[in-house]
């Protein structure tokens, strides 16, 4: 295990990309950091720069505009960058993955380290996903 | 002259939990313009519905938008139960008002937090989230999902409220009207709320009317539309509740109305969980076995303001055409009265006051050829282009009146 493995299994600071969604998933990606679940007490922190991020996840179908953003913002990101793709949009595009804007899933566009299904995955689905992915490491 | 400065909001901003860009522009603090840009949640809802089956389409138009995934289904089902012409089982309809009364709650506590944490007061935020778990838990309990409940279907309801569920749904409301007195007292005794909100994104009345403004937007300025009774549908005409209005028109209004809403809504969620205990259990669908031609229109009171669904039937079993107009797609035009002249940081909390809800208003603005890149079509093009769709449609005689 290099350094930088090592510093990822602790304190993870997360930024969240909504891509074409319903909504669903960002909210109960927020729903992680209220008082019921309450990610913060893993270290887990949400960023508002993808510069200062270890984890980035992604939820949503991806569409055309959204597309070349995503890219961006995964170059952007320091490495090493674990990608979760969040709820059956993610992981596949979902209900959404025969429209006309649709890009590809998530795994098209970056790599990703972990899928967390559900539509949209349960709060302590979310948390237990990352955990496990932090565990790892 | 003075110049402005551009100041981008988005596409993937911390504030906003939902991919959208806004550019003010900006004279030193004051904001002078505003534009906006969608598209990034553009996902061709109305395209997909016609390739799925009426059933199917239920669960599509529920992942219109999360928050209100109850909404959606509810003026779909208004819709295609108006072309096949049948009238709901009273059961039916007690349960879609409670399935509906539920989310305005969940979604009004979501919006207070949310608010909350726009104007700095994140214990507020966290309090409203936490308040908000509760109804979450008997989401779950009625329809097996925290959002998304998959429980509407044409001509009736998928899952039942047995009577062995009742108790634990009046349990919950009387814990939320406590919990509620306590929110509603945090927020309009704070003086720092009232010094941010109050006097600040006002709306007129007129404004309302000339932007066609709806929902709670609507009522905070004293326009008294609210579909629920204006168009009665499912089990409101048969329960005892009133439309909250509120003069202000400014953000301050819209808390208020908000928050008594919520009370409204527990009451009626409690008249009508005392009916279903008298009724029979099981009644919950009636069997239709087609879709003939024609045309519907279904109006449903989202937590937002109206939601609108026009159905075309030609007789097979997916629609022929799906029209949607979610409430924020009017809701949002407002911005270029309650934002202008404002301070940067008034803006923000004028923005979210109207509770948008971006997934719901996403539009097509411009087609590209995939190969070249090249612009094909604008957005008056486009509107041509439907406008003409729309009138093929009616001479073909999909759905005579
Ligand atoms: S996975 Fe489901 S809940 Fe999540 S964004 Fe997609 S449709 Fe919405």
């Amino acid at each position: 295990m290099g350094f930088k493995d090592y510093c990822l299994r602790k304190s993870l600071w997360v930024f969240h990309f909504g891509g074409a969604s319903c909504n669903n998933c960002d909210i109960e990606i927020l729903d992680c950091l209220t008082p019921r679940y309450d990610l913060e007490r893993f270290g887990i922190l949400l960023v508002g720069s993808i510069r200062h991020a270890d984890v980035l996840l992604v939820n949503g179908s991806i569409n055309r505009r959204d597309k070349d953003r995503l890219l961006e913002l995964y170059h952007q990101a320091p490495k090493p960058l674990l990608v979760v793709a969040i709820g059956a949009c993610g992981c596949t595009g979902g209900i959404f993955a025969e429209g006309i804007t649709f890009a590809g899933p998530v795994d098209k566009i970056i790599p990703v380290d972990a899928y967390i299904p559900g539509c949209p995955p349960k709060p302590e689905a979310i948390i237990a996903g990352i955990v496990k992915l932090a565990g790892k490491k | 002259m003075s110049r402005k400065t551009l100041i981008p909001i988005g596409p993937y901003h911390p504030l906003q939990e939902e991919p959208e860009l806004f550019k003010l522009y900006c004279d030193g603090e004051i904001v002078m313009d505003i534009k906006w840009e969608t598209g990034y949640n553009h996902r061709g809802i109305e395209k997909l519905s016609e390739s799925k089956s009426y059933d199917q389409v239920f669960f599509l138009v529920e992942r219109i938008c999360g928050i209100c995934s109850t909404s959606h289904p509810f003026a779909f089902a208004n819709a295609v139960e108006e072309i096949v012409g049948v009238e709901i089982t009273d059961r039916t309809k007690y349960i879609r008002s409670i399935i509906g009364e539920l989310e305005r709650i969940h979604s009004h506590l979501l919006w207070v937090g949310l608010a909350g944490h726009f104007l700095g007061y994140n214990t507020l935020f966290m309090w409203a989230w936490k308040y908000r778990e509760p109804v979450l838990d008997l989401f779950e309990m009625i329809t097996g999902n925290r959002n998304s409940y998959a429980m509407f279907k044409v001509g009736g309801v998928r899952r039942d409220i047995e009577n062995s569920k009742i108790p634990a749904i009046r349990k919950v409301m009387a814990v939320m009207r406590k919990k509620l007195d306590l929110l509603t007292g945090a927020v309009m005794d704070d003086p720092v709320i009232h010094a941010r909100t109050k006097g600040v994104g006002i709306l007129t009345r007129q404004d309302i009317l000339d932007y066609g403004a709806v929902g709670p937007t609507a009522r905070a300025s004293g326009v008294d539309i609210d579909v629920r009774r204006d168009d009665p549908y499912a089990a409101y005409p048969l329960v005892n509740w009133k439309v909250i209005t509120a003069q202000a028109g400014d953000v301050f209004a819209k808390v208020e109305v908000r928050l008594l809403e919520m009370y409204e809504s527990a009451s009626i969620i409690e008249q009508c969980i005392d009916a279903l205990e008298k009724m029979k259990e099981g009644d919950i669908a009636l069997k239709i076995n087609e879709i003939p031609q024609g045309i519907g229109t279904g109006r449903a009171e989202a937590p937002r303001g109206e939601v609108f669904h026009f159905v075309v039937s030609d007789g097979s079993n997916s629609p022929a055409r799906h029209k949607i107009r979610a409430p924020s797609y009017t809701n949002i035009a407002t911005f270029k009265k309650s934002c202008i002249g404002q301070t940067i940081a008034d803006a923000t909390i004028s923005l979210a006051a109207v509770d948008p809800c971006y997934c719901c208003t996403e539009r097509m603005a411009a087609a590209y050829d995939n190969s070249s890149g090249k612009k094909i079509l604008n957005a008056s093009e486009l509107i041509e282009l439907s406008m003409k769709r729309t009138s093929e449609l009616r001479k073909s005689g999909a759905g005579h009146e």
